[in-house]
């Protein structure tokens, strides 16, 4: 770990905390600065890479989440109180990911608001937690939240939650009776696959086939032949776009006629490229709102700040506004004061009711089943605490934003 | 039966682009006795050419079929100027160097070619345009019938053609006279006025364009390529080729269609061989996984690329030349 020359900011958050019990006493004001504390919410996400865009957008969505938080000139414990950004490349990596853990642990920030990807969220969130920093990600796998960590929180629905959604979309809605379902063996695929099926069985849905594949095939026409066998009415497969392309292609070529799902995974705009015409008619559930259903005010703040939301922003943004949140109701910026505050937190953010469950889960998670329809992903229907609603799109109703590359 | 016959369909087009493959293993080792670890790369290039050529051509308004064809002749010059590349730097300056200094050479090519293809085309699988539109055939009346396609009617015909145009080029020709000779003796070749360093390279860059041919087909029928793709791809094909006696070209093509069928049957039919719940009186821990999960199975289709790597250790154990063996006849 090298020793980086520490920023005067971090400076004064780390003067503060370690004024006793974490009770940060009044800074005496520099000349020219306004009296009061500032403190350090932390970005963590892929800035470099093949999901840098993604990355980005979420730094954003931090960003303009402290922008909002500074305009309301909060006074907590009777200190004026001004939040700044330190936004860190974690590269999609988890090596990466968890030294940068131990620099924002070290740079004592208040809170991390990220990691993207599941694979890094697992390993760096022990370190957080380890040093008592409240984290409040995306990331999709459940094991985030299940592993009994404390300060660990999740603005999106899980993987646990995105499966079953998918399950009683198709066997109400779909009227399917026989689902064929295959995953790539990745901890993603699998455990998403898993969840489908237990729903499935729960509703009295007859699983015919469970086919696995790997996630470095090209060819899967040995277990689509299997599943063509067994005439399933839907096929669901747990994996990402590049086997869920071409599987459908295959499946269309070996002449099977049941309906596609796939999981956020193959809720990708790549869809239509990797399947060609085949692609029309899939159906996929990611976990969240559509984009155009996020609040009116946080769009259009967005875009004007940084241009349109390419995917998580919004719920970065709520991360960090309920890391505020909780700040005003413990009334402390202390990470130890604050971070148990989360769990009880309930305010309206861009995404609707921002609350979480004991487990740090977000509470009554939405879940979109989305349709390709020509070439484009259509909400079709939103899935909240196991009751699916047909989706209504917001009046006024500018072009649908499309969803992007979905979490790994 | 259908789902048996489907199966039979997918093998033989796997195998027919395998056998492809192969040929041009095991035309470089009939040559040199040597094998080029970069021709899976060759293929890959290929694939990426025909991919650049076709999009780049596919808004010109141009028939799909000529569209295609250029695609591929511009995959095979320049697959072919990789195989003479290939030739140049890893074999030409290590020729009577010891047997394990151009493997090395080669295997670090791959690598080099396969870094060369990240940076020019991206690490994200691309999608083949598919500008031929696929049109499916049914081998019978009912819904589960197998069925065929005309890309993989075009593959197998495809194969078939090149296979046979390769044969008369080696039996048939000067260049292939000039091309066993070297295969038989390169020094005495030389010395009856044969140059052996261009019919050395002649050899590459042949293999080189059945290379691209392979890379063209492999991205039509599956519709996706990416800069690994060549990598399993080569293994089998080598696989194949030493399955079937390395050197011998019909040797190539049966170890081909072999290995494509073995994978699709193994794919198809080892998950039902190997259920728990048939197998349950083997050990007791089956029985209960059999109770718990009564459709799970030890290898799934997952396993697919294990078949054909066991059947081939089995065929060296006890035929190590090859089921047609190495020298029979004429190397090519």
């Amino acid at each position: 770990m090298p020793i980086r020359p520490l920023a005067w900011p971090t400076l004064v958050v780390l003067a503060l905390l370690s004024t006793g019990c974490g009770k940060p006493e009044p800074e005496p004001a520099k000349k020219g600065e306004p009296a009061g504390v500032t403190v350090t919410l932390a970005h963590a996400g892929p800035l470099t890479g093949a999901l840098s865009h993604l990355g980005k957008d979420d730094e954003n969505g931090v960003a303009l989440a402290i922008e909002r938080a500074n305009a309301r000139k909060l006074v907590i414990d009777g200190t004026p109180v001004t939040f700044k950004l330190q936004s860190e490349d974690d590269q999609a990596d988890p090596k990466v990911g968890t030294t940068v853990a131990q620099k924002l642990v070290d740079a004592k920030v208040a809170a991390v608001i990220g990691h993207l990807n599941s694979g890094v969220t697992l390993p760096a969130s022990e370190i957080y937690s380890r040093a008592g920093v409240p984290v409040v990600t995306v990331s999709s796998s459940p094991l985030v939240t299940t592993r009994g960590l404390k300060g660990v929180f999740r603005t999106l629905g899980s993987d646990a939650e995105l499966g079953p959604a998918m399950a009683a979309y198709l066997a109400s809605e779909r009227k399917a009776r026989r689902v064929a379902i295959i995953d790539d063996k990745t901890a993603y695929g699998e455990g998403l696959a898993n969840e489908v099926e237990k729903a499935l069985k729960a509703a009295n849905v007859a699983i015919v086939a469970r086919e696995r594949i790997t996630d470095k095939d090209t060819d899967f026409k040995a277990p689509l032949t299997r599943i063509k066998a067994k005439q399933p009415d839907a096929i669901f497969h747990g994996g990402m776009d590049a086997t869920a392309g071409p599987i459908l292609k295959q499946a269309r070529e070996l002449g099977i006629r049941a309906s596609f799902a796939f999981g956020d995974g193959g809720c990708s705009d790549a869809m239509p490229r990797l399947a060609g015409a085949a692609a029309d008619g899939l159906v996929c559930a990611m976990a969240g709102l559509p984009l155009e259903a996020t609040s009116r005010e946080f769009r259009e703040r967005f875009q004007a700040r940084f241009g349109e939301v390419r995917l998580y922003a919004p719920y970065f943004y709520d991360g960090a506004l309920a890391v505020v949140e909780a700040m005003v109701k413990a009334n402390s910026v202390d990470p130890a004061r604050f971070g148990p505050v989360l769990h009880d937190v309930s305010f309206a953010g861009a995404t609707g009711t921002v609350a979480f469950d004991a487990s740090g889960g977000r509470r009554d998670a939405e879940i979109t089943i989305y349709a390709m329809q020509g070439g484009k992903l259509v909400p079709r229907s939103v899935v909240k605490g196991g009751m699916a609603t047909a989706y209504t799109p917001p009046p006024p109703a500018a072009a649908p934003p499309q969803p992007e590359t979905a979490r790994k | 039966m259908d789902t048996f016959l489907q199966q039979v369909v997918n093998g033989l087009t796997l195998g027919a682009v395998y056998a492809v493959v192969a040929l041009g293993y095991t035309m470089v080792y009939g040559i040199v006795q040597l094998i080029n670890f970069a021709h899976g790369e060759v293929v890959m290039i290929g694939c990426m050419v025909a991919f650049t050529v076709i999009v780049a051509l596919a808004s010109a308004g141009l028939p799909p079929m000529l569209v295609l064809a250029l695609g591929a002749l511009a995959a095979i010059a320049v697959c072919m100027a990789v195989g003479y590349g290939i030739e140049r730097v890893a074999y030409r300056p290590l020729r009577n160097a010891p047997r394990l200094a151009p493997l090395i050479t080669a295997i670090g090519l791959s690598i080099v070619l396969q870094h060369l293809a990240l940076l020019v085309w991206g690490r994200s699988y691309i999608a083949f345009p598919q500008i031929i539109e696929v049109k499916l055939y049914r081998l019978g009346n009912a819904e589960t019938s197998a069925t065929i396609s005309n890309v993989q009617i075009a593959i197998v015909v495809a194969s078939a053609v090149m296979m046979a145009a390769l044969l008369a080029l080696v039996y048939r020709t000067r260049m292939g006279i000039a091309m066993r000779a070297t295969s038989q003796n390169p020094a005495v070749a030389g010395l009856m006025g044969i140059d052996v360093n261009r019919t050395i390279a002649q050899t590459f860059l042949i293999g080189a364009a059945l290379g691209a041919v392979a890379g063209v087909m492999v991205g039509a029928y599956y519709g996706i390529a990416h800069y690994q793709m060549g990598f399993m791809l080569g293994l089998k094909a080598f696989s194949a080729a030493v399955l079937g006696g390395i050197g011998n070209l019909a040797g190539a093509v049966l170890g081909g269609l072999l290995m494509g069928l073995i994978e699709a049957m193994g794919a198809g039919y080892m998950g039902d061989f190997t259920r728990v719940c048939t197998l349950d009186t083997l050990l007791p821990g089956f029985a209960e996984a059999c109770a718990s999960n009564p459709d799970a199975s030890l290898l799934g289709s997952n396993y697919k690329d294990v078949y054909a790597f066991i059947v081939l250790i089995l065929v060296l154990v006890f035929r190590p030349s090859g089921l047609l063996g190495e020298r029979v006849g004429d190397r090519a």
